[in-house]
């Protein structure tokens, strides 16, 4: 965990780490037991009153068909995004190797979205996606038959939303990939390629395996990204809707807190969402850790 | 490699020669498709707003019209954009400058010193990794209106401080500083505080500036704190000022042309921001790959 030589100070180094620790305490761990307290309670319509319930808050979640329907959009959205943005970034990223004049030029065109809000990003593809003025339904519309309106149809906004959240992360993606791919030593393929592999089977026996770090890690990072941060999406661009057709988690646990005042049942979904967040921290964690110390 | 293998590789790369034209072209048009793709919303959305409401009630298109100046001023003005960049220039420095120099003091401690707890401290930190604002927001909200922080500046940034990415990262970089350099500086009589002024922290500039990237990406495109916490129109940033210009979800009929002529000068900075540091953004991660 540790330097082999360190410097002998008996206070110094809890000053220099008191800051840190200090906010994490006050924003962060504080918060958290107040999420805790919060969910084992219920608070009445007026909150005028707060009575102890157990764990009733989260029985009513198990069993409230919102919930479930709930959790089966977020699986729907999260597994489309990291699945089809992994696989797309590798194939941009597989490219992007093969090709030596210009590779930089391209990774900044790819990479740029990266930095575009995930609201914004929701309203240039909400335009772009608009039933009426929009330019895909405009032409697409007459070749595909589906229903473009994300408005009213519930198909189209999750396909709106996975598409504005997977065109975001891209370029990050991308670049990680990128970073993994040439990390590779080049001797390793060109040997397969003089024992007369053909490239497409150096890539599968070869790259893809010797890339399996990277792309764990991109999974984990992409599932993180599609449960929690895509809550300014799904806000600025569908508000759940329609009919709670792209209502994730997240955005249900704010709706129910915020909007509907339902502490106790919002606390009750941030306490799951936390551990499911703590979970896959340790997870990733345990991982980057046992890589480090090869 | 011996020679017959240099000749067979050759011969097989005189008779490719039009194979491999073809195939570098097929990746270069294929990658250019890609960007295209890419870059399609951003091109349809700037066309749009340079058009005028008739322009583009009549059918969409990606026709740049005479509009820009009107469109754009009308954006400026209707949403106080002047005011709303500068919150977000403002939110995104001050807490990705409190976060770099936190990081930089707690990975200093958690690397070159032995303490009591320090296990303690260390996972206390980093069990916040992944752990994003929204999932804590409502009790969040709670703390920061008990200590009277609502709708103001360090309501914006501080609680945006307590991340442990940069820590991470800089416990990681420390890790590989060799013990002998320590040695040296403890034999010429250099304290722990002089030995990360010149040091540590001249060898870590490209952390710092990939660093950089990734922060101020993060604090300028906060949506949900900002959100939360502001509810006056002098307090809110961009990204959350866009807002005011879409009424409802969508559904109604907003002014697009306007709406777009905003969101162009929201997205323009941070992208700025990426395009011009993307080396050291793209280093890091290759760091992290070894």
């Amino acid at each position: 965990m540790s330097q082999s030589v360190v410097f002998k100070n008996k206070w110094l180094p809890y000053i220099l780490i008191a800051p840190q620790i200090a906010i994490t305490i006050v924003f962060f761990f504080w918060p958290a037991i107040t999420s805790l307290r919060l969910a084992v309670y219920r608070t009445t319509p007026f909150g005028d009153r707060t009575f102890f319930v157990g764990l009733q808050n989260f029985r009513g979640l198990l069993e409230s068909p919102q919930y479930k329907q709930s959790l089966i959009t977020t699986f729907v959205f999260t597994a489309c995004v990291t699945l089809i943005g992994v696989a797309i970034s590798l194939a941009i990223a597989l490219l992007l190797n093969q090709a030596v004049r210009g590779r930089t030029i391209y990774r900044t065109a790819i990479l740029w979205p990266y930095g575009v809000a995930l609201p914004i990003a929701g309203i240039l593809w909400m335009f772009t996606m608009h039933p009426t003025f929009g330019i895909v339904p405009h032409y697409l519309g007459d070749i595909i038959n589906f229903n473009f309106d994300w408005i009213l149809n519930g198909q189209a906004a999750m396909l709106l939303v996975i598409i504005a959240a997977i065109w975001t992360n891209l370029g990050y993606n991308v670049a990680f990939f990128l970073a993994g791919l040439q990390a590779i030593p080049k001797s390793l393929i060109e040997a397969s390629l003089v024992d007369g592999a053909t490239s497409l089977k150096a890539i599968r026996h070869i790259t893809l395996p010797l890339l399996s770090p990277t792309t764990f890690f991109l999974l984990v990072m992409n599932v993180v990204y599609s449960l929690f941060d895509t809550f300014g999406l799904i806000d600025s661009v569908t508000k759940g809707g329609p009919g709670g057709a792209t209502e994730i988690l997240i955005y249900k646990a704010y709706k129910d807190g915020i909007i509907s005042l339902n502490l106790g049942s919002s606390a009750a979904q941030s306490v799951i969402l936390m551990a499911l967040a703590t979970l896959l921290t340790v997870f990733q964690f345990r991982f980057i850790e046992r890589k480090v110390s090869y | 490699m011996s020679r017959k293998t240099v000749q067979q590789s050759n011969v097989s790369g005189g008779l490719q020669l039009n194979k491999i034209d073809w195939k570098k072209f097929w990746i270069h048009l294929s990658l250019i498709a890609v960007v295209l793709i890419v870059a399609f919303p951003l091109i349809f959305s700037f066309a749009i707003s340079t058009q005028s409401l008739q322009e583009i009630m009549a059918r969409p298109s990606l026709k740049l019209s005479s509009h820009f100046l009107t469109n754009y001023r009308e954006a400026w003005v209707r949403s106080n954009m002047g005011r709303l960049l500068f919150n977000s220039i403002f939110v995104a420095l001050t807490s990705t400058i409190g976060k770099v120099v936190m990081a930089i003091l707690s990975a200093f401690a958690i690397v070159f010193f032995d303490f009591r707890f320090k296990s303690v401290a260390f996972w206390t930190i980093f069990i916040t990794l992944m752990l994003p604002v929204p999932v804590r927001i409502v009790s969040t909200y709670q703390v920061i209106s008990d200590l009277g922080w609502l709708n103001t500046y360090v309501g914006l940034t501080v609680p945006l401080m307590a991340s442990a990415t940069g820590t991470f990262l800089f416990r990681q970089f420390y890790r590989t500083i060799p013990g002998e350099l320590v040695e040296a500086a403890q034999i010429d009589g250099a304290g722990p505080m002089r030995f990360l002024w010149s040091v540590l922290l001249p060898n870590s500039w490209p952390n710092v500036a990939a660093l950089f990237v990734v922060l101020f990406i993060f604090g300028w495109n906060q949506y949900l704190w900002p959100l939360m916490i502001t509810h006056t129109k002098e307090m809110r940033v961009v990204v959350v000022g866009l807002r005011s210009l879409i009424p409802g979800g969508g559904d109604m009929l907003p002014e697009w042309n306007i709406v777009m002529a905003a969101s162009m000068i929201a997205l323009i900075l941070p992208v700025i921001v990426i395009i011009s540091l993307q080396k050291y953004f793209v280093e890091l991660m290759i760091d992290t790959e070894k």
